[in-house]
């Protein structure tokens, strides 16, 4: 197989290193002279010094016989175009991005790339799973921009006592369970009351998360 | 109209100034306060320091609510992350992109987007002038 990375950085180094030492043929994109040397140095002649969002330095590449294309600069922005033009003139089959900033999975997916891999997200994702605490889990994400989390009522929250049906929701958000601070679920309806320490499972589009968050959380 | 320009440089600067000369409501965003300086004394348009392709900040400042959003900042990417945000996650319904490299550029308007590149605008022109127009008396 035949992976193109864009990006000469810790990131870039290490797949590379990992995917040679399993006999795939690979090649880095980096801008910088001095990582450029540094990689030619310690992985040998895998690497091309120029832009990897340049129509002149991917056909010099060979982006068009590429099976994958990895871009993991530090810059969205560069990780987005690299692979969109990745498909757009070369009909590279596979694209891969890393993101920097979580939130921009969403656009990615999107505008057609097939997989981003974010460190932020990955770490938070633990986070979450290891401080039961923390007012927000996220469990799934679903189609059409819709996710499904689990917000803890804090002790305190102005909507504790107040029924399903009195809830003033964020557009498109709903509340889909109610399970109690016992770990037993309640049969969730418009009239079900909620109680400090009651775990909410709601779907929301994803952009009215913070607010919902908020309704539910605050005093 | 209500306007987003991203980039703050003399050709977003510029276009601002124009634009709210003519009475639209224009809204400047650039990564660094600095840059506002390019802006007329009087300037009445409104100045955002934000990065542009951060969702949350074209949240913020309101995307969603312009008519038009123009991508003017130093960088290809950026400008065509950012307009591809504003068109497609916001919903905007005219956007323009400034694209510098001319392969980019044709790529993204294949894609659908409303692009520009100075660099054959600015060939073009310069070409035309050459060959086309006498020299000055």
């Amino acid at each position: 197989m035949y992976a193109i990375i864009v990006g000469g950085g810790k990131v870039g180094y290490y797949l590379a290193k990992e995917m040679l030492s399993e006999m795939h043929e690979v090649l880095i994109i980096e801008q910088d002279s001095a990582k450029c040397e540094r990689i030619a140095e310690e992985l040998g002649d895998i690497v091309l010094r120029g832009d990897g969002c340049e129509a002149a330095t991917m056909e010099a590449a060979g982006f068009g016989r590429a099976d994958m294309v990895i871009a993991v600069t530090g810059d969205d922005e560069d990780n987005l175009i690299c692979c969109q033009v990745a498909k757009a003139m070369f009909s590279v089959p596979r694209t891969i991005a890393r993101l920097n900033n979580p939130k921009n999975q969403d656009i990615f997916r999107l505008l057609g790339i097939d997989t981003t891999v974010s460190a932020t997200a990955a770490i938070l994702a633990q986070i979450e799973q290891e401080l039961p605490t923390h007012p927000v889990l996220h469990l799934l994400k679903l189609h059409h921009g819709l996710e499904l989390i689990d917000i803890k009522v804090p002790s305190g929250a102005g909507v504790s006592g107040k029924r399903v049906k009195e809830l003033l929701l964020p557009h498109g958000a709903m509340i889909v369970l109610v399970i109690g601070d016992d770990g037993a679920p309640k049969h969730t309806s418009p009239e079900t009351a909620i109680q400090a320490g009651d775990d909410i499972l709601a779907v929301t589009p994803t952009e009215n998360e913070d607010a919902l968050r908020t309704i539910l959380t605050q005093p | 109209m209500k306007v987003v320009i991203m980039g703050c440089g003399r050709v977003g600067a510029t276009l601002a100034a124009m634009l709210s000369e003519e009475g639209h409501d224009v809204m400047v965003l650039d990564t660094r306060a600095d840059a506002f300086r390019r802006l007329p004394q009087g300037f009445k348009g409104k100045r955002h320091v934000g990065n542009g392709i951060d969702q949350d900040v074209l949240a913020r400042i309101g995307v969603g609510e312009a008519d038009a959003f123009v991508a003017v900042t130093q960088g290809d990417n950026r400008n065509v992350m950012a307009t591809q945000m504003a068109k497609h996650i916001f919903g905007v319904k005219r956007t323009l992109c400034r694209i510098y490299d001319p392969i980019r550029e044709e790529i993204y308007r294949d894609l659908g987007l409303e692009t520009i590149s100075p660099t054959i605008v600015g060939a073009k022109l310069l070409h035309e002038r050459l060959l086309h127009t006498k020299e000055p008396a």
